[in-house]
C-alpha cells in the first residue's frame, strides 16, 4: 500500500475562499432547510407588513379624509396629520419589528452554534462564517420584508376602503408610496442582517470547542 | 515527563509534544484545575489512547492538543510549531489539513449529505468542488459507505455517521486523527469495526491517531496508553505492557 502524500512541512495559511463560494453554501444552506427559514420568514413577513400598514395607513388616512371632506364642501380645521400620534405609532411598530425580527433570526442561529463550531473544527475561516450568515440574512431579510410591504401596502390601501367606502381607493395618495416601501425594505434587510450577525459573529470568535458546547 | 521514559519508542520522528500544558476553568469565584501540567511526546504514526475516569480530563487534552481551546498555561507543539504562536489564517490551515478530529457525537453537518460533509474540508481547503466529490466519494467507499453518500446524517446509523465522519476527518490527508470517545455512543459489535477501522486507515496511511476513550476495546490496538488521572498524567504504558497488567487484572 503506498502511502498518500500527507500535508507535509510546516504550518501553511488557509486560502481564502471566493464570495461566490460562499453564496453557493448559503443559497444550498437555505434551501435544503426550507422549513425552518420558511418559519423565520413568516415573522419577517408580519412584522414588516405591520411597520408598512401603519406607516401608509396614517399617511393615507388624514389625505382621504380631507379630500372627501372637501367633496361635502366642509373646511377641515387645524392640521391635516397628527405628526405626534403618526411619530408614537411608527416608532411602536418599529419596535415590534426589532424585536420580533431580532428573537427569530437570534434562535434560528444559535440553533447553528454546533455547526459553527464544527466548520471551524474543518478550517472555516471566522470571515467565510459571517459571510455566510450574512448572505443568508440578507437573502431572507429581503425575500421576507419584500413579501411584508406587499402585505403592508395590501392591507393599508384595504383599511381605507373599508372605513371610508370605495369611494376612497382613487383618493389614495400613492406618490409617496414607493419611498415608504424603500425605506421598509432597508429597514427589514438591516434589522434581519443585524440580528443574524451579532449571534454568529460571537460564535465565529469562539474557540472552536466553547461554540460546539452551547446548547440551546 | 519520568513515567514516559520507560515507555518511549526510540529514534522516531515527533509529531506532537505537550509541555506542562495547565488548563484552569473559572466558574464564578472557583478555579478548577482540568489539566495539572501535561508533558507528553507523540510520534509519527503511533496509535495513543488517552484513557482516564469520567472528568480526569481527556477531552480538555484533546482540545488542548487539538488546537480547539487555549491552554492557560504551557505550550502545545505540533509538528515542531507552537500552537499558540499561529495566527488565524495559520490556525485554520492546522485545523483543515493537518489534523483530522473525531467526535463522540459525530457533529456532521445535519443538513449536508454524507458526500456534502466529506467534501466541505477539501473545499475549505480550497480544492475544487469537482476534485473534491471525486475524492469524498473514493474515501466513503473505503469506509463501506459507498451506497450511501447521498443519505444525510438523520438517515444514516450511529456507527454509519460515524464511519462518514472518519471519512470527513481522513479528506484532507491529515498527519494526525484526534478522536474524543469515538466509540462512545456506539454499542458494542459497532465500536469493535470502528476501532478497526481507525486502526486500519492508521496502518496503511501512516497517520497518527490519538483517541481519547474509557473504551477497554482500544488497549488492543493502541501502540501506547497515556493513563489520566485528576488532570495529570499518571502512567504511560507500551501496549505489551498492558496486556501483562490486563492478565493480572482477570
Ligand atoms: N467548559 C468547562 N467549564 C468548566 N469546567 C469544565 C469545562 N469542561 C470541562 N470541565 C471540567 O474539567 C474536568 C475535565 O473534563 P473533561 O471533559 O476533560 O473530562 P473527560 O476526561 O473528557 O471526561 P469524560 O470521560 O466524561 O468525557 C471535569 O472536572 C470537568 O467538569
Ligand atoms: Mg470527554
Amino acid at each position: 500500500m503506498n502511502l498518500p502524500v500527507q500535508a507535509v512541512g510546516r504550518v501553511q495559511r488557509q486560502t481564502q475562499l471566493p464570495l461566490s463560494k460562499a453564496v453557493e453554501i448559503a443559497l444550498k444552506s437555505m434551501r435544503v432547510r426550507l422549513g425552518r427559514s420558511i418559519l423565520t420568514l413568516i415573522t419577517i413577513v408580519m412584522a414588516m407588513a405591520f411597520l408598512t400598514q401603519v406607516w401608509l395607513g396614517n399617511r393615507f388616512g388624514p389625505v382621504i379624509h380631507a379630500a372627501l371632506l372637501a367633496r361635502a364642501h366642509l373646511t377641515v380645521h387645524g392640521p391635516v396629520a397628527d405628526d405626534g400620534r403618526l411619530v408614537w405609532l411608527l416608532s411602536l411598530s418599529l419596535l415590534v419589528c426589532l424585536v420580533g425580527i431580532s428573537n427569530a433570526m437570534l434562535m434560528s442561529v444559535m440553533e447553528r452554534f454546533r455547526e459553527i463550531g464544527t466548520m471551524k473544527c474543518l478550517g472555516a475561516l471566522d470571515s467565510f462564517i459571517l459571510k455566510l450568515f450574512l448572505l443568508e440574512s440578507i437573502f431572507l431579510g429581503v425575500a421576507g420584508t419584500v413579501c411584508g410591504i406587499v402585505l403592508g401596502v395590501a392591507l393599508a390601501a384595504g383599511m381605507m376602503v373599508v372605513r371610508y367606502s370605495t369611494a376612497a381607493w382613487s383618493l389614495i395618495p400613492w406618490g409617496g408610496v414607493p419611498w415608504v416601501c424603500l425605506a421598509a425594505l432597508g429597514i427589514g434587510t438591516a434589522i434581519t442582517a443585524a440580528a443574524a450577525m451579532y449571534p454568529a459573529w460571537k460564535a465565529a470568535r469562539m474557540e472552536p470547542i466553547a461554540a460546539m458546547r452551547v446548547e440551546v | 515527563m519520568t513515567a514516559s521514559t520507560t515507555a518511549v519508542p526510540q529514534g522516531r520522528e515527533e509529531i506532537v509534544r505537550t509541555i506542562n500544558v495547565v488548563k484552569e476553568y473559572r466558574m464564578g469565584d472557583q478555579t478548577l484545575q482540568a489539566l495539572k501540567g501535561v508533558s507528553v511526546t507523540i510520534y509519527r504514526g503511533e496509535y495513543i489512547s488517552i484513557m482516564g475516569p469520567s472528568g480526569s480530563g481527556k477531552s480538555t487534552l484533546f482540545n488542548a492538543i487539538g488546537g480547539l481551546d487555549k491552554p492557560s498555561s504551557g505550550k502545545v507543539f505540533i509538528d515542531e510549531v507552537d500552537v499558540a504562536q499561529l495566527d488565524a489564517l495559520e490556525l485554520a490551515w492546522l485545523r483543515c489539513r493537518k489534523i483530522g478530529y473525531i467526535f463522540q457525537t459525530f457533529n456532521l453537518i445535519p443538513v449536508m449529505t454524507a458526500l456534502e460533509n466529506v467534501a466541505l474540508p477539501m473545499i475549505f481547503g480550497g480544492m475544487l468542488e469537482a476534485d473534491a466529490r471525486d475524492k469524498a466519494k473514493a474515501i466513503l467507499e473505503r469506509v463501506e459507505l459507498g451506497h450511501r453518500i447521498d443519505n444525510k446524517p438523520s438517515q444514516l446509523s450511529g456507527g454509519q455517521q460515524q464511519r462518514v465522519a472518519i471519512a470527513r476527518a481522513f479528506a484532507n490527508d491529515p498527519a494526525i486523527i484526534l478522536a474524543d470517545e469515538p466509540t462512545g455512543n456506539l454499542d458494542l459489535n459497532t465500536g469493535k469495526a470502528i476501532i478497526g477501522l481507525l486502526k486500519e486507515m492508521n496502518r496503511e496511511r501512516g497517520v497518527t491517531v490519538i483517541s481519547a476513550t474509557h473504551d477497554l476495546k482500544m488497549l488492543d490496538i493502541s501502540d501506547r496508553i497515556f493513563w489520566i488521572r485528576d488532570g495529570a498524567v499518571e502512567k504511560i504504558q507500551r501496549r505489551d505492557e498492558v496486556t501483562i497488567d490486563a492478565g493480572q487484572m482477570h
